[in-house]
């Protein structure tokens, strides 16, 4: 599904990610941790191809992204949700309309955007919150919005980038029994998390990265902070 | 292409102000531009009217005969400049008097048809023309004054061109700051919708997808300001029809021709969209990093 082999991503003289080889699988849910400017978020964006890695080779799926062409990113984009610490929804526009986005962005006509939106946001419980603005929200309640935008495409894999981060413990709690739902779905999931008490209760793969590098791949994997 | 008509829409409801700021903008362009195509369309009629107006008016002596006049008529003939003769007898030139002034009784009582001396309307293929034959009709015995109303057709001229030139440069200057607006409105609000275009980027959305609604945004502030300069200068001229209709006298240019106005609006929209277009175009290229 997802393959890194020896990918390295340097900006100018700093070096942000240093001959990664990794390999997810379909339906995998994993942990990518590390302190600050350990490369985690390099290697997301990596994945949506915002950022080009300066040697190695990614893949997804069928598609190698260092040689797609610009013209087939929106495609690679299409099987890839990505859900933010800060949400990024839009000011100007309701629950509704923030993931009818994504729908409208597919080409869906507004009958099936109607059906599938109705029913993703009642999935994640904000259906009767769906005509409010993102300054109208609780926290929880953003995210789950942004999940919702992020998964309502039916993406093969969800990069979720520190969702938790600016969330109460028990919020933080319910986005992630949210990620495991959209996980059973068979979406592959990875999250990019400093949350330590997330990560080791919930039992999954962990990479942890420290400069740039992978320190350890663990298939149950314990995060602990040095 | 639906669905970036309904972005353009929710795009151009959300900042109504810009929207009215762009579309006023382009209201007083065409609104400059329709003006000025009117007035030079309606001088050009108007030179049209005067050159092909008989342009040397040779008046006979008192006693002048037939055959006098038939002898110049055919001597004229023979002049491969002239393109038109007409005689006017003294009855005739009695009845073109009336005519002209049927409104004012006072000079009508005493005019009668010997007091007017018949004529000789003489038009040429150039008005350049005009002064040589002036000069060989100057030489008949039988005329006693020879009219060259060239003077018209020359301050006609030389108006006509100036409000061409002017004309031109204020409708151009106009256009290219109507662009320059588009350009300022257009990337303003790229920069504006910076976060939802990064979004509408992860998405998945195609740079079409993105760009469209923007480019169909500049297009239709062109048309509407087009359209609605249209609309104000059909009223103004039906409006004011009848007061230049007694300022153009025997020019006939009022009402002016409906489908003359259909096709200035067709022009005008297509304009429209090519400034809007452009304008648009070039804020996109230049603030739309997609």
């Amino acid at each position: 599904m997802i393959l890194f082999e020896s990918v390295s991503k340097k900006f100018g003289s700093t070096i942000a990610l240093d001959d990664v080889s990794l390999e997810i699988k379909q339906g995998e849910f994993v942990f990518i941790v590390g302190p600050s400017g350990a490369g985690k978020s390099t290697l997301l964006r990596i994945l949506t191809r915002e950022i080009v890695p300066s040697s190695g080779r990614v893949k997804v799926g069928e598609m190698d992204l260092t040689k797609i062409k610009d013209k087939n990113v929106p495609h690679l984009r299409r099987k890839i949700g990505v859900v933010f610490q800060d949400f990024k929804l839009l000011d100007d526009r309701t629950v509704f309309e923030q993931v009818a986005l994504t729908l409208e962005v597919l080409g869906k006509t507004d009958e099936e955007i109607g059906k599938q939106v109705e029913h993703i946001l009642k999935l994640v419980e904000i259906w009767g919150r769906r005509n409010l603005f993102p300054r109208q929200l609780s926290g929880g309640e953003a995210q789950r919005t942004a999940i919702a935008r992020a998964v309502v495409g039916k993406p093969d894999i969800l990069l979720a980038d520190e969702p938790t981060g600016d969330l109460d413990l028990k919020t933080a709690w319910g986005v992630i029994q949210l990620l495991n739902e959209i996980n059973s779905w068979g979406t592959t999931i990875v999250m990019a998390t400093h949350n330590q008490e997330i990560v080791n209760t919930l039992k999954r793969r962990v990479i942890v990265l420290k400069r740039g590098k992978i320190a350890s791949d663990s298939k149950v994997g314990k995060y602990t902070i040095h | 292409m639906n669905r970036s008509l309904t972005f353009t829409k929710r795009n151009i409801r959300r900042t109504p102000m810009q929207a009215i700021a762009a579309s006023m903008v382009m209201f007083l362009t065409f609104l400059a531009l329709l003006i000025f195509i009117l007035v030079a369309a309606g001088s050009q009629a108007s030179l049209k009217y005067f050159e092909s107006k008989p342009q040397v008016i040779a008046f006979f002596k008192e006693g002048t005969t037939d055959a006098d006049v038939s002898a110049i008529e055919n001597a004229l003939s023979q002049e491969s400049r002239v393109t038109k003769t007409k005689f006017v007898s003294k009855e005739e030139a009695l009845k073109i008097y009336r005519e002209k002034n049927k409104n004012d009784p006072a000079l009508l009582e005493l005019v009668t048809a010997s007091i007017l001396p018949a004529s000789l309307e003489i038009s040429t293929k150039d008005p350049k023309d005009l002064q040589p034959i002036a000069e060989i009709l100057k030489k008949e015995p039988a005329v006693s004054e020879v009219i060259v109303p060239e003077d018209v057709v020359q301050t006609l001229t030389s108006v006509t061109s100036i409000i061409r030139i002017v004309g031109s440069m204020i409708v151009g200057f106009l256009m290219i700051f109507a662009t320059l607006v588009v350009v300022m409105i257009i990337g303003f609000k790229i920069r504006l919708k910076r976060n939802e275009i990064e979004i509408m980027r992860l998405l998945g959305a195609s740079p079409a997808f993105i760009r469209n609604p923007f480019l169909l945004e500049g297009i239709f502030y062109g048309v509407a300001g087009a359209f609605s300069a249209w609309a104000v200068t059909y009223l103004l001229l039906w409006y004011f029809t009848p007061f230049l209709q007694g300022y153009l006298g025997e020019v006939k240019l009022l009402p002016v021709n409906p489908l003359f106005m259909l096709a200035i609006l067709i022009c005008a929209l297509l304009a429209a969209c090519i400034i809007g277009g452009l304008g648009s175009f070039s804020a996109v290229r230049r603030y739309l990093k997609i």
